[in-house]
């Protein structure tokens, strides 16, 4: 009984500042609220319909895509390569990883700051500045982009910062994974005559699968989510070209007062959220219980 | 490489030059950035980086405390429906905070703490239940049963067995907890924005963003300013960084 008494608070707080505050915002997005005071009017789908049409919104979902996939891809191979490095004992080991994990304790905000400086082109009659003048100085000069001023480039700016900042995670996740992985596997396979690319090809990746499946609902869950990182970095750029719609929502709720367009994207964000964590949640649990 | 980049900003950064050794290293920049610029119009970050700290520390506490007792129930005392309890807290602690934000800032301004530091700390005090309750929860799971068992036999209740036993023994639980909070409350910057639209109660990472938005502030003043506020963090995670990195796969690994 005690128990119970014990975490009431806790329970009591979430159940109404998680669950009843969701139950407000998914009603809010069915009402015509769009200005400072509140309208609760019934208006049923109209601003999912209305959001779908918006040409912002489809740029949001692209961009979000983009920055998804990139995003990803750039951190697990970045994280696996780290830690395969890592995995070698070599000296200093604790030094690098204490390296690669460091961007972990900074803020986004100030990871955008300081990224926005370095990706910051320049101009074509002053010069290049940042990563675009270190790029002229070691002679690949070709390299140089626009980064985030170039609508073409947009929103992947945004992921070479986040992959600074997060792919020392995934290299410390893996280099628990491998130390996990008995010496004997690996040494009965190469007394076979494998390779030591077909040793991590057939061996190590499969076994690092479980890992690899909870860093890309990690990060995917995080890149759904990316809003620090962009405001700080890029805002919504040239032509919404680094836009996302956790942005967008801020932007239209708290700028525009269009409280229930807000509404709206934050119950599409929460709803592509659940879709990735839920079965992980469930999935973590039962195996949980099983042990 | 964040370091590199502070170092740069010791000189009087010049756009073309910031890849060169500084020549002469000045503290100039941190001062403008600490202190404001009245010439210049633009505040200095100083009030903003004492409101995180009056910020951070009771949140960290009161997260600490609350999870610890949470993950004590969860991993000890089963009820019926304790593992489905456990899921929905759990859920909470990914959503994105978009889909609360609306009536959170109705609910603040009703109670009168919207605008506040408190608002703040309530604000992440319970967004953070979720990670502080699963990380005690797990610490707690390795505690071996016959200890708590033999405290009940003697007769002790379940609070007495809480502050005797677990609570002493918490420790390392309570450091992984405390520099995971304290990083993540440091570090926001949605409910900061959000709750304290006042630039004279707002914490250190919406001061931040506002200076780098600026267009008056130069890139050393920005830089500066950004080691500033990175500076608690980072030297915690120098100093205690193994338990950072407990705090980081816990919430990773079974989250």
């Amino acid at each position: 009984m005690t128990s119970l008494l014990l975490i009431a608070p806790s329970v009591l707080a979430v159940a109404v500042f998680v669950y009843g505050f969701i139950g407000f915002t998914a009603f809010a997005s069915l009402t015509k609220w769009d200005a400072l005071a509140p309208d609760f009017t019934f208006v049923g789908l109209r601003n999912y319909v209305r959001l779908f049409e918006t040409v912002r919104f489809q740029i949001d979902l692209r961009n979000t895509v983009t920055f998804t996939g990139f995003f990803l891809v750039s951190c697990l191979s970045l994280g696996f390569l780290l830690a395969v490095l890592l995995d070698q004992r070599i000296r200093a080991e604790g030094v690098f990883r204490s390296i690669f994990l460091f961007p972990l304790a900074l803020s986004f905000i100030v990871t955008g700051v300081v990224w926005r400086w370095l990706l910051n082109p320049g101009s074509v009659q002053l010069g290049s500045t940042g990563i675009n003048l270190l790029l002229d100085r070691i002679g690949l000069g070709l390299l140089k982009s626009g980064w985030y001023t170039d609508p073409k480039f947009g929103i992947k700016a945004v992921v070479i910062a986040a992959t600074w900042q997060m792919s020392g995670y995934v290299m410390a996740m893996y280099l628990a994974g491998l130390r996990g992985i008995p010496e004997e596997l690996r040494e009965a396979a190469r007394v076979d005559g494998a390779s030591s690319f077909q040793v991590y090809r057939h061996i190590v990746v499969p076994l690092l699968n479980p890992i690899t499946l909870g860093a890309v609902i990690i990060l995917g869950h995080i890149s759904l989510k990316i809003f620090d990182l962009v405001v700080a970095m890029t805002g919504p750029g040239p032509g919404f070209s680094s836009d996302v719609p956790a942005f967008f929502m801020f932007d239209t709720t708290f700028r525009g007062n269009n409280f229930a367009q807000g509404a709206g994207i934050a119950i599409i964000l929460l709803v592509m959220i659940a879709v990735l964590i839920v079965p992980y949640l469930v999935y973590s649990l039962r195996t949980e219980t099983q042990r | 490489m964040l370091v590199v980049t502070g170092m740069k900003s010791f000189q009087e950064v010049n756009l073309y030059r910031m890849w060169d050794v500084p020549a002469r290293i000045s503290l100039d920049s941190f001062i403008t950035a600490w202190f404001g610029s009245e010439s210049q119009g633009f505040r200095g970050l100083q009030h903003n980086f004492w409101n995180s700290v009056r910020l951070a520390v009771p949140g960290t506490l009161l997260s600490a405390l609350l999870g610890s007792m949470n993950g004590y129930v969860l991993a000890r005392w089963k009820f019926r429906g304790a593992d489905a309890v456990f899921a929905l807290l759990l859920f909470g602690m990914f959503i994105p905070y978009q889909s609360i934000l609306i009536p959170l800032v109705r609910v603040l301004s009703a109670v009168g703490l919207y605008g506040s530091i408190p608002g703040l700390i309530v604000t992440h005090v319970v967004y953070g239940l979720p990670i502080t309750t699963l990380i005690f929860r797990n610490y707690y799971a390795t505690v071996p049963g016959e200890l708590v068992e033999a405290a009940r036999i003697d007769g002790a209740g379940m609070l007495g067995i809480y502050r005797r036993i677990i609570f002493p023994i918490s420790m390392p639980g309570f450091a992984v907890v405390m520099i995971w909070q304290f990083t993540s409350i440091w570090n926001d910057f949605l409910f900061g924005v959000i709750v304290t639209p006042r630039p004279a109660v707002q914490p250190i990472m919406v001061a931040l963003n506002n200076l780098a938005g600026s267009y008056i502030v130069e890139w050393n003043v920005q830089m500066a300013g950004a080691l500033l506020a990175a500076l608690p963090t980072m030297i915690l995670y120098i100093v205690l960084g193994r338990y950072f990195m407990r705090g980081l796969l816990a919430g990773s690994l079974k989250g």
